[in-house]
């Protein structure tokens, strides 16, 4: 079984609308957004729910206020500024909480709690290309790697079930937590970039990133009509470090238009866009 | 000889060699001589944010097994149950947890001297 | 609200999804801005202002996090530590105290805990924080995240704290751009801000984000405001949803293709033509002209 992730450091490049027609052009696949922040290829597939299950990850502190004799020592060790004393009360802020126990810990009155923390879902669906494992963390909610990484065992899990030879992932932009995740174990990382300075500044980061992790790295540059002069850096960057050029892609509003259609590019009839996409994704194939 | 413990799908020497280590379901722990056992529930890894496998090499070293038999050990782990001197058989899976113990003792296999994942 | 910078605006510049023009929209209002202004770039993952900007870093150095470091020869093995550590980072392996320096969140807990004193504080390489200006009107400060570096809220957290400090000192208004996202990173750009700009695209992904970031960042009770990028793509969704959240769309920049030819060139968007200026400086204004006070009551 062969595992690629679609990603590109800087957001917006195109990577979803890519992967959604890779998700069509290929048959023998499991689908899974490891984006699980922001995901987004679920309105190009429209999946039906099969399974949901809650993601409960971590824990957070919660001040007991019948207990607390406002002493002040959990504020003082806080390291993330997560408790302020308002109103005459200690109180925790969710959003800061980082679920250390410090404060559990060295409260002398045993007045925090340490419930479990739910920070979303993750779903099992059924998409006219094929199975999608996919999620939705609650919003502000923390702990994508971790998402990542159980979403990526249900991928294989299902893979192995159904018979399947490729999971196809659509990867988050950036190059911390949730991209280290969805890195480990990944045959391939196809890059999509764009002829810009942040494009190439980006590319050139996750791409270290990648070769970190001793993972091979194939590059699409979207857009390359753009600029035509960062386009050949681009080419140039990824020659002198061995990564493969898969694809040149135009600028075309027509990816816009299939996603308001909730199709993908692929399925605009008669486009030549859906035949460089093909040519694309067959020389990602051999590379697999 | 003392026991080895085997990343396992459920509780006995007839379910499956879990191939993952640190979320594995449990471990079976193996006196190879009397093939006596016992087992150690892992379902909580499951729910861990971090570091499953570090937490499983505790939960290994505290058992007092000299050997892991498993799938896939990441880095951590590796380093983990190298530092209790823990000895790790990799690449185990497709098997029985007792196949698994047999294979063992009848000397084909190699410990790791690198994680595999 | 720290009273010490009441004259002080933080503006951040938010989106959910990524590449939908937050650093065009930070790199051009910094540019038109009126009063002295500092420029923090906190997407520390891919920070890309300063390849608008071009600043001249006068200053740079490497940010630590604190991670425990163990004299084995007065550890008692008695496991306080690992037992209070969530992220294990810390483990008795036999008759060892092991430490995985890469998981530890700089809690502090273990340091505090142990009994014997055997543990002391060591480092690890978060990223580097560069400090210029622009323009010799700009105050910059970025943070960037090292290769390799799996958590991202240490960084900001210590470059939000420089951002506060230059501020005290300078009278300056902030306007940071946020990386994009609706979880951890993105919060933690935009807490500590008066405002937040969520700049969108009109097209499913522009919106759906743009709804996912607008849920995240409203439960903060920070006033928000919309700027649309590449208006006149897509569809009508994002419109509806801002007059029916009563969001404001304080600007709109057309999608026009020569528009994207000077970014892929690195010019500032607002420097493209005086109709682009015009709308830049207007939407800084308003920005300017913001009554705190009155949004919060």
């Amino acid at each position: 079984m062969r595992e690629l992730i679609v990603i590109s450091g800087k957001g917006g490049t195109g990577k979803t609308s890519l992967t959604g027609a890779f998700a069509h052009l290929d048959r023998e696949k499991i689908i899974c957004d490891l984006d699980v922040d922001a995901p987004d290829l679920h309105i190009l597939l429209s999946p039906k729910v099969i399974l949901q299950e809650k993601f409960i990850s971590g824990n957070e502190a919660v001040i007991d206020q019948d207990k607390c004799q406002s002493c002040g020592t959990c504020a003082e060790m806080c390291r993330y500024d997560a408790i302020s004393f308002k109103d005459d009360k200690y109180l925790v802020e969710p959003l800061r909480c980082e679920g250390c126990k410090v404060c559990v810990s060295f409260c002398p009155e045993e007045a925090v709690e340490f419930p479990p923390r739910y920070c979303g879902n993750w779903y099992v669906s059924s998409t006219r290309f094929g199975t999608m494992v996919h999620a939705q963390l609650f919003p502000g909610a923390e702990n994508s790697g971790r998402l990542v990484a159980l979403l990526r065992q249900k991928a294989r899990a299902k893979a192995k079930e159904e018979g399947r030879n490729l999971i196809l992932c659509d990867g988050a932009p950036g190059i911390g937590c949730p991209v280290i995740s969805s890195l480990s174990g990944t045959d391939l990382a196809v890059v999509v970039t764009e002829p810009t300075p942040s494009g190439l500044h980006d590319l050139m980061r996750v791409a270290e990133l990648c070769s970190h992790f001793k993972i091979r790295v194939a590059v699409i540059v979207n857009k390359f009509d753009l600029n035509q002069e960062q386009t050949s850096k681009i080419q140039d960057y990824c020659r002198k470090n061995s990564h493969e050029l898969v694809g040149n892609i135009p600028h075309d509003d027509i990816f816009t238009r299939a996603m308001v259609e909730k199709k993908v590019v692929t399925e605009i009839r008669d486009s030549n866009m859906a035949l460089m996409v093909k040519q694309t994704w067959e020389k990602i194939s051999d590379l697999l | 000889m003392s026991r080895i413990a085997v990343t396992s799908e459920g509780p006995t020497l007839k379910d499956m060699v879990d191939p993952r280590f640190g979320r594995a379901g449990g471990f079976v722990l193996v006196d190879p001589e009397t093939m006596e056992h016992e087992y150690v529930d892992n379902g909580q890894s499951q729910a861990m944010a971090h570091g499953a496998g570090i937490q499983a090499a505790q939960v290994i070293a505290d058992s007092g097994a000299k050997v892991v038999l498993t799938g896939y050990v990441g880095p951590k782990a590796f380093q983990a149950l190298r530092a209790t001197g823990i000895k790790v058989v990799q690449n185990l899976d497709n098997m029985s947890v007792g196949e698994a113990v047999e294979k063992y003792k009848s000397g084909h296999v190699d410990y790791a001297s690198h994680p595999n994942k | 609200m720290d009273p010490k910078r009441k004259s002080n605006l933080i503006v951040s510049i938010a989106s959910g999804k990524g590449g939908t023009g937050k650093t065009t929209v930070s790199a051009s209002l910094a540019c038109v801005w009126k009063k002295p202004v500092l420029a923090v770039d906190l997407d520390v993952e891919e920070p890309n202002l300063h390849l608008f900007l071009n600043p001249e870093i006068s200053h740079q150095e490497k940010i630590y996090l604190e991670t425990p470091v163990v004299d084995e020869s007065k550890c008692t093995l008695c496991r306080m530590c690992s037992d209070l550590c969530q992220f294990q980072a810390i483990k008795v392996m036999g008759e060892t105290l092991l430490t995985f320096t890469e998981m530890c969140h700089g809690c502090g807990g273990c340091l505090a805990i142990c009994p014997e004193k055997a543990l002391s504080p060591g480092q690890r390489e978060l990223g580097i924080l560069s400090q210029g200006s622009s323009l010799g009107k700009i105050s910059f400060l970025m943070g960037s995240l090292r290769v390799g570096e799996a958590m991202s809220p240490p960084l900001m957290t210590i470059v939000k704290k420089r951002m506060m400090e230059i501020l005290g000192k300078e009278r300056a208004d902030a306007i940071i751009d946020a990386p994009p996202g609706v979880s951890c990173p993105a919060v933690c750009a935009v807490m500590d801000s008066d405002l937040i700009i969520l700049v969108t695209e009109p097209t499913p992904f522009g919106f759906h984000d743009f709804r996912l970031a607008w849920e995240s960042f409203s439960s903060m009770g920070k006033p928000m405001a919309v700027v649309i990028n590449r208006a006149g793509l897509g569809d009508s969704s994002v419109y509806r949803f801002c007059d029916e959240k009563k969001l404001p769309i304080l600007a709109s920049i057309p999608y026009d293709r020569n528009i994207a030819q000077a970014y892929s060139k690195g010019q500032v968007v607002a420097r493209l033509s005086p109709e682009l200026e015009h709308k830049f400086s207007d939407l800084a204004r308003e920005l300017q002209g913001y009554d705190r006070e009155a949004a919060y009551a």
